[in-house]
């Protein structure tokens, strides 16, 4: 067998470093007696997008005299040694675009995702499947070692590149020693210190798959003053319902108080006997339209001292720095409206002068110093109007709706239990401030408006949910608009 | 100031006669017009040869010791008409840009220069940017060697062979009159690989002598008669001048010529790929070493027909790898073998592909089905059908998604885009003209905005069409500081004054030219040693004979940009409007300030470093704030709320604090989850007092909270 390059891919995403971690690979084989040539393609690419460098090495001891080796400046597919991702889907591109081979090729990559801008930019959920992803590299690869590098970098306190390099120096795959490796950090001489933190972080992960972040199954447990609700909940619903309900009475009662998250128990008992998806989603749904989000539930987030400590670790306060935290606040018309006693608030969205006399104060934007005196009683004052929210204009209209919604789900449940549960569901719509809630109020009546249709067709219910996700599919409501005329 | 700094490496320039060096291909280019005794060497930078000029730049002070001229031109025009000394002098020049889309703009002058022909070496060094990476379009500068008759040099793709190229380049267009071109594809620039040096040569004519003691020939100038001489001489002398000196010197090469009766033919770039096939298939070693006879053109143009027909001769068939289209070395081959009367099958882009980049997939591809055809025995064992992968890796690939480039972190032009959604939720959709430079992501999602774009600088020029009294609505175009001042003044706002446009253009003034690599233009806002720069647009924009001009000078302030925009498409006063949106390249700023900001900190100085943070709680996952903004560090993660199953925006560390997220949450109205974090470095005692004293009160206040919700979560 006559000797061959080393061939090593890392896909990165621009500005992520992989341009250093390739150096750092050059220097290394060419301190330890090989060639090495690496190739990148950078230019626009470097703005953020996804690139790739490829490095080959080449042993000299290997090499007659007077020759010198020919390395390829591209990956061939299948004839790629180690390939390195510092992304997940960036392994997944590695292996759509056949670097990755089970007969070859070692592949390291960074279980942590970086989302796509089409995953970012989705109105719902656009995100893809981490799980898919990471069953295609495990059957993709020869050897496949992967671990959150991000995370054990960002510990450390370095950019991903040493931890994917202490990785690919823990493959055994380069026929190079640990210190071989540390040395070329240590030559390079930028930030040496974390970078060789990093590295060793990445040289141990012992390629533990950390799982996406999955939310937490289970029953919550209550504090002593749900209790009652809580045994509520044991007694008169199903098994399978707990966990939501459970959340559900803890957010209610975090929201207004224990009476409210009773009469959370009391909307839902009527559906007590249904499927239990059906109420387990509509349980879901409810508890987050009883807690709709108005300008008192946001300044009782904002000023809570666990809110304070969370933007402190956010931001990595350290001992001697100090905190401050400004929000941005834009209260319209409306939203003051909807705060008031509901007699007064409808007065005031439909009397001009008063409108626009209100009005005046809100056309700009506000930036609230939570973390100063005056900034934080604004917003305590306003968290305090909790007391009378039940009196409140939007009170008024939010449980209007909600017993509409409750009662069609009711109706349906027995009749078309599919459709049912897509109502339920459809609940997911309506969600976020302004114009964002407004519009998404907008989608959902138009969408009920066609249950009469759908009660009657064959698929109602695939029906329901293919208008529920045309109205996700854009904010200006086209594809929705699309959806129903071909109804 | 440009991106990337040059400053340690250019000190391998100074390496002397048999010492080794190694770097980055277009390091090694630079090194070899030094050793050439180049004279003057200007350019306009573009991937992939910003590097080059970014090189040259570092090494200015080693150009002054070898009293080489170098220029920042204005435009590839104006560096291909820089080779003009050339034509008189036995000066060597060598001018450098981006192809096809430099050449393009260069070939003006270029065709002018080569109808003359030259005295000293005059070498064209461009980038080919095709295939993967690339940001232009998909075109070939063998059309532009072709249509004028410059030489194109096209090396095997390792240090020794470029650097020989250059050398071996100025002889070629001195000894033929003609100026050369020296093609490097993208990943030659960037290869990183080791070559002997030579010493650095300092010219034996300087451009002093030439200025001092000038000489003309009317017969070099392109006019009538001299033009149609010019034609004549090409044919009569230069060609046959420099086909004997390729012959001659052995630029091209061929190994292991009468191995087989078949064999391959191939531009120089393609070499290692090819050879990399052959060592696949275990018909060459990793030494070059090979089994089937290669002829390797390192010169693509001309084509030197008598080795041509020698390599042929004796062969069934050769394949031709030639990347690219039109298949322009495939046509004259078959042209001249036809000519020769041979019989010789010339295969190429049947078992290859007619368009797109040859990668190592496709060389390998069609390499092995050129040896099974002729050879079917050598390549057997090679030919097992490919294992189906397994269904997991397919589901995988499927996952993936797209991820092309977007603008930086906090960069300012991003608030301008969002300022332009903002405005066509009230005014409706535009025709809106791009221009080249980051401002094109703005065509990708999330911002979906922009029609067409034509070429560098001419954004405005490309929406000169839509003028007309019959509508009041108005066209926005785009244009960018570089784009600017490389035509865009005359081609744009000169032809609108003159056609009395009623349109809008918005310059982009990001004070770099950002998008090659931060390279500084005339209006940049940065003390530069060798250039000079504070050269303002606005006024330049006056001085043509615009009336409207509006600044904005902070492009995070989304308000003004939303009402700017606003007025420019709705006035009622007529004539072209420009509006001049200022803030610094982000990229650039934060390379310029991380170290002060490091040191200060450092220092024991009062730093406040803000940024973004968005509370997870109050965000409901409808993600209308990315869609208005695209910042690579306001992205999504999954919803820490067990009711909630749509993943909530967050604010990673990287953010800078720009400030967009804040502004477009008022302008927009969209949700009150987004929050300024300031955190403050070596807080003074009256900072330590002022907090010391809120604490107590909002603690007071936060322990009323904590009682209230007390027994509620376990």
């Amino acid at each position: 067998m006559t000797a061959k390059a080393i061939t090593i891919a890392i896909l990165a995403m621009g500005g992520e470093g992989g341009g250093v971690l390739a150096d750092w690979l050059v220097d290394l084989a060419e301190q330890n007696g090989h060639y090495a040539q690496t190739t990148s393609v950078p230019g626009v690419a470097q703005r953020t997008g996804a690139t790739i460098y490829y490095v080959e090495m080449f042993p000299e001891d290997a090499v007659p005299a007077g020759a010198l080796p020919i390395l390829s400046l591209s990956p061939v597919p299948g004839e790629v040694d180690l390939v390195v991702a510092s992304e997940l889907m960036e392994a997944g591109r590695a292996i759509q675009r056949g670097f990755v081979t089970a007969e070859r090729t070692t592949l390291v990559a960074s279980s942590h995702r970086v989302y796509a801008m089409t995953e970012r930019i989705a109105m719902g959920d656009g995100r893809v499947d981490s799980t898919k992803l990471l069953e295609g590299c495990r059957a993709a690869a020869r050897h496949f070692v992967s671990a959150d590098f991000a995370g054990l970098a960002e510990d450390a306190g370095a950019p991903i590149g040493p931890a994917l390099y202490g990785a690919m120096a823990a493959t055994g795959r380069l026929p190079f020693t640990r210190a071989q490796f540390e040395e070329t950090i240590r030559r390079g001489g930028v930030g040496v210190k974390a970078s060789l933190a990093a590295f060793a972080a990445g040289f141990d992960a012992t390629g533990a798959n950390r799982a996406p972040d999955q939310p937490a199954a289970g029953v919550p447990a209550v504090g002593p003053r749900l209790d009652d609700l809580a045994l509520r909940i044991r007694r008169d619903f199903p098994p399978l319902v707990h966990a939501t309900l459970t959340a559900g009475i803890l957010r209610l009662a975090d929201y207004q108080d224990i009476r409210y998250a009773g009469e959370y128990l009391d909307r839902l008992a009527p559906l007590a006997a249904a499927a239990p998806d059906i109420l387990d989603e509509t349980a879901r749904h409810l508890a987050l339209w009883m807690s709709y989000e108005d300008t008192v539930r946001v300044a009782d987030l904002k000023t809570r001292r666990s809110r304070f400590a969370r933007v402190g670790r956010e931001v990595r306060l350290k001992g001697d720095q100090q905190l401050g935290i400004a929000e941005f606040l834009h209260p319209r018309v409306e939203e003051i409206a909807d705060t008031l006693p509901a007699g007064f608030g409808r007065w005031l969205l439909a009397t001009g002068w008063a409108r626009s006399l209100v009005g005046r104060f809100t056309r700009q934007g506000r930036v609230v110093r939570t973390s100063t005196v005056p900034g934080f009683l604004l917003l305590y004052v306003v968290a305090s109007l909790r007391l009378i929210r039940r009196r409140s204009l939007r009170f008024a209209v939010e449980h209007a709706r909600i017993t509409e919604w409750l009662g069609l789900i009711g109706r349906l449940a027995s009749s078309h239990p599919a459709l049912a549960l897509e109502v339920a569901r459809a609940q997911r719509l309506i969600k976020g401030y302004g114009d964002t809630h407004a519009r998404g109020w907008r989608n959902y009546q138009r969408i009920v408006a066609a249950l009469p249709a759908l009660e009657a067709a064959a698929d109602g219910a695939g029906r329901l949910q293919e208008l529920t996700q045309a109205a996700l599919a854009d904010d200006r409501g086209e594809a929705l608009e699309k959806s129903l005329a071909t109804n | 100031m440009a991106e990337r700094s040059f400053a340690e490496e250019v000190k391998k320039l100074r390496l002397g006669e048999g010492e080794e060096f190694r770097g980055e291909g277009i390091l090694a280019v630079t090194k070899a017009l030094l050793q050439s005794g180049v004279s003057y060497v200007a350019g306009y930078q573009g991937a992939p040869i910003s590097h080059l000029m970014d090189v040259l730049t570092d090494a200015n002070d080693i150009l002054a010791e070898l009293g080489v001229h170098f220029e920042h031109s204005a435009s590839e025009a104006t560096a291909a008409a820089t080779l003009a000394a050339s034509v008189n002098y036995p000066l060597r020049g060598a001018v450098t840009f981006k192809s096809t889309v430099g050449t393009n703009v260069a070939s003006d002058a270029l065709a002018n220069l080569a109808s003359g022909g030259v005295t000293g070496g005059a070498l064209l060094i461009v980038g080919e940017d095709y295939g993967e990476g690339s940001s232009i379009m998909q075109e070939r500068s063998h059309a532009f060697a072709m249509k004028s008759q410059v030489w194109l040099l096209d090396p095997r793709p390792n240090l020794p062979s470029i650097v020989q190229a250059v050398e071996l380049g100025f002889e070629l267009s001195e000894a033929s009159n003609t100026p050369v071109m020296l093609e490097l594809r993208i990943r030659a620039c960037h290869v990183h690989g080791r070559f002997t040096t030579k010493a650095n040569k300092r010219p034996d004519f300087t451009l002093k002598d030439a200025i001092e003691r000038p000489v003309r020939d009317v017969n070099r100038i392109v006019l009538p008669p001299a033009s149609y001489l010019h034609e004549q001489e090409k044919i009569a002398r230069r060609w046959p001048a420099a086909v004997q000196f390729i012959r001659e010197r052995g630029l091209n090469e061929i190994f292991a010529g009468d191995a087989r009766d078949f064999g391959i033919v191939l531009q120089g770039g393609m070499y290692n790929g090819v050879l990399r096939s052959l060592e696949l298939l275990g018909l060459a070693d990793a030494f070059g070493n090979t089994q089937i006879p290669l002829y390797v053109l390192n010169v693509t143009y001309p084509l030197v027909d008598d080795e041509v027909i020698a390599f042929c001769a004796d062969k069934r068939a050769v394949l031709l790898v030639e990347e690219g289209q039109p298949d322009f070395i495939e046509q004259a081959i078959h042209t001249t073998l036809r000519k020769a009367d041979l019989q010789t099958r010339v295969h190429g882009k049947d078992l290859l592909v007619m368009a797109g980049e040859y990668t190592g997939a496709i060389l390998l591809k069609g390499v092995t089905a050129f040896v099974e055809r002729y050879a079917p025995q050598l390549v057997a064992s090679h030919n097992q059908p490919v294992a189906t992968p397994a269904t997991a890796v397919a589901v995988a690939a499927a996952e993936v998604r797209p991820r092309p480039p977007s603008f930086c972190t906090g960069c300012p032009e991003r608030p301008i885009f969002t300022a332009m959604k903002l405005v066509e939720r009230e005014l409706g959709p535009h025709h809106v003209s791009c221009d080249i430079g980051c401002h094109l992501f703005s065509i990708l999602p999330p911002f979906n905005i922009g029609a067409t774009t034509m070429g560098y600088g001419l954004g405005w020029a490309g929406a000169s069409a839509f003028n007309t009294a019959e509508t009041q609505k108005r066209t926005i175009a785009i244009m960018g500081d570089g784009g600017f001042w490389h035509n865009g003044l005359t081609s744009g706002v000169g032809n609108a004054v003159f056609n009395r446009s009623d349109n809008v253009l918005v310059v982009i003034d990001n004070g770099y030219s950002a998008a090659t690599g931060g390279q500084d233009v005339l209006s940049s806002r940065a003390q530069n040693p060798i250039r000079s720069t504070f050269n303002s647009i606005e006024q330049a924009v006056r001085g043509v004979g615009v009336k409207w001009v509006r600044k904005v000078t902070n492009t995070y302030d989304l308000a003004r940009m939303r009402d700017t925009l606003r007025e420019a498409l709705t006035t009622p006063e007529k004539g072209p409007k420009v509006i001049v949106a200022q803030s610094e390249c982000q990229l650039n700023r934060q390379r310029r300030i991380k170290p002060q900001i490091r040191k200060a900190i450092g220092d024991g100085q009062r730093v406040v470093r803000e940024r973004f943070g968005i509370d997870p709680d109050t965000c409901t996952g409808d993600h209308s704030c990315i869609r208005l903004s695209g910042c690579p560090s306001l992205t999504i993660k999954p919803n820490p709320d067990p009711l909630r199953r749509d993943p909530i925006a967050s604010v990673v560390d990287s953010c800078v604090g720009c400030g967009l997220c804040g502004e477009v949450a008022h302008a927009a109205v969209l949700c009150p989850s987004f929050y300024r974090a300031e955190i403050v470095n070596n807080p003074t005692r009256w900072d330590r007092f002022k907090a010391r004293v809120g604490a107590a009160l909002i603690g007071w206040l936060q322990d009323r909270i904590e009682r209230r919700l007390a027994g509620i979560a376990a």
